[in-house]
């Protein structure tokens, strides 16, 4: 069941701290204050962020950051940080080179 | 929390946010309900970033040209993000003589309109973009097409009409539309009951049920295709791709990354469980179109894939158009897949179309009871 989420709600302002320049996501260098500020300008869901800032969309995919992101974003709408879901794993797995990638089936001609 | 408001929008994608922005603009009260968790997670979020004229239906291509000229150049102004809009050219791209006529029919239709774009030849097509193989014998060219970010575009109209006082509440599945004497006014969801003046209904192939409620129906069905991404490259080129065949369509983005979209042929016949699931032969097949056009890309490692619902409608175009049946109700739904491109202006004529304004372009053809039996 989806939990109504009041995009209006009040969460304080933006407060700007010591750490606010910490790489967070390193693939798309991602800083803890641009992650922080973002959830300020209505980014709720660990899927806007991701789709607002490029949060674990580098060659990791996340792997290394996700759970940093969610802690974050968890502490700045000041909910635990399992009510958050998190972003959608996509295949593949790892980066795999188009021509690998394509082998899938052989072609005819 | 507030229940009622002067034009209610269901649907969060970048149809609803940008009509909220406009309204709300205008200072018009609104509430968005998006029934996702998250804002713009359907093809708002999942398409192929194309701002495209060329390759329109001629009834469209009003819409597009008119956001394209008027919109897009300063959107990213407007928004206070940037949507990386880039104003660089279409290359439609052909192989075989068939596929010759088929871009010469397109772009028959779409010069008689107005539009500039014109057949140009294979050396033509290389001297413009030198990385597509000699496979490639011409091509149409449209050089005021391009292409923009997606993700930002649509976060960003939320995030403006967010700030302009728009309410937006996710979560909030609408199950019907109620009517108060005559008039479509109240919106019920699983959980709360919603007032609205108008009512604007913007939530792709799902709106078909929801208007169903108030007794009216479009003909849609809904398709699952595919996209994928590939890791940054260094810049390559400009232009936004796509062919004659259909067999993919992309561009590189600001980041480096190239976004493609494609197609196995198994779009109509999809499994359907209920979520958008990618496959797992259609990113290979898109693999293997891209390679035969653009060797160079053949060492690129893909990152990511993703399926999106394109809602498409019975005769290609969307359904933008107050009801008359349900005084207050709006529709706009079924954009067949060129939603995103149309997104600024189709924003813009459902402002006007709930504050009761003349629309600035002339809205007939996408009127909701346009559709006949063949006999």
């Amino acid at each position: 069941m989806k939990k109504i989420n009041d995009r209006s709600m009040d969460i304080g302002p933006f407060v700007a701290a010591p750490d606010d320049d910490m790489l967070i996501c390193r693939c798309e260098e991602v800083t803890k204050g641009e992650i922080r500020k973002a959830v300020h300008e209505g980014m709720y869901t660990l899927t806007e962020i991701r789709r607002y800032l490029r949060t674990g969309m580098g060659l990791c995919q996340g792997q290394t950051c996700a759970k940093l992101v969610k802690r974050i974003v968890a502490a700045e709408l000041q909910v635990s940080p399992d009510e958050l879901e998190p972003a959608t794993s996509r295949s593949p797995m790892r980066p795999i080179e188009m021509e690998v990638f394509a082998k899938e089936a052989d072609a005819d001609e | 929390m507030s229940n009622c408001a002067e034009v209610v929008i269901i649907g969060g994608g970048i149809i609803g946010c940008a009509a909220a922005y406009n309204l709300a603009k205008k200072g018009a009260s609104v509430i968005v309900l998006e029934a996702d968790d998250s804002i713009g997670n359907g093809g708002s979020s999942r398409n192929g970033g194309g701002v495209r004229q060329s390759g329109r239906d001629p009834r469209e291509l009003p819409l597009a040209m008119y956001s394209v000229e008027h919109l897009w150049p300063v959107l990213s102004e407007e928004l206070g993000v940037n949507v990386e809009y880039h104003k660089e050219g279409n290359l439609r791209l052909g192989k075989t003589e068939k596929h010759m006529e088929i871009l010469q029919g397109l772009t028959d239709r779409a010069t008689a309109c107005g539009l500039d774009v014109k057949m140009i030849s294979g050396e033509e097509v290389r001297a413009i973009n030198p990385y597509l193989s000699e496979e490639v014998i011409g091509a149409s060219w449209c050089p005021t097409d391009g292409h923009a970010n997606p993700l930002i575009a649509t976060l960003g109209y939320y995030k403006r009409a967010r700030d302009l006082g728009v309410c937006f509440y996710t979560g909030e599945e609408v199950v019907q539309i109620q009517k108060v004497r005559g008039k479509a006014r109240r919106v019920i969801t699983k959980k709360n009951v919603y007032e609205g003046e108008k009512i604007i209904v913007a939530a792709g192939y799902e709106s078909r049920k929801i208007v169903e409620t108030v007794g009216i129906d479009i003909p849609m069905r809904k398709e699952l295709i595919e996209a994928l991404v590939t890791e940054a490259e260094p810049k390559m080129f400009p232009q936004m791709l796509g062919t004659a065949d259909a067999d993919f369509y992309g561009h590189q983005t600001d980041h480096g990354s190239f976004v493609f979209g494609g197609a196995s042929g198994f779009e109509s016949v999809n499994k359907d469980n209920g979520t958008n699931a990618t496959s797992s032969i259609t990113a290979p097949c898109i693999c293997r179109g891209i390679m035969k056009y653009i060797p160079k890309l053949a060492n690129a490692k893909i990152v990511r894939t993703w399926a999106g619902y394109e809602d498409l409608c019975a005769d290609g175009i969307p359904v933008i158009s107050p009801v008359e049946e349900v005084p207050g109700l709006i529709l706009a739904c079924a954009f067949t897949g060129h939603g995103f491109g149309i997104s600024p202006v189709v924003g813009i004529l459902l402002s006007q179309m709930a504050l009761e304004e003349q629309t600035l372009l002339d809205m007939k053809e996408f009127r909701y009871d346009r559709f006949h039996a063949v006999i």
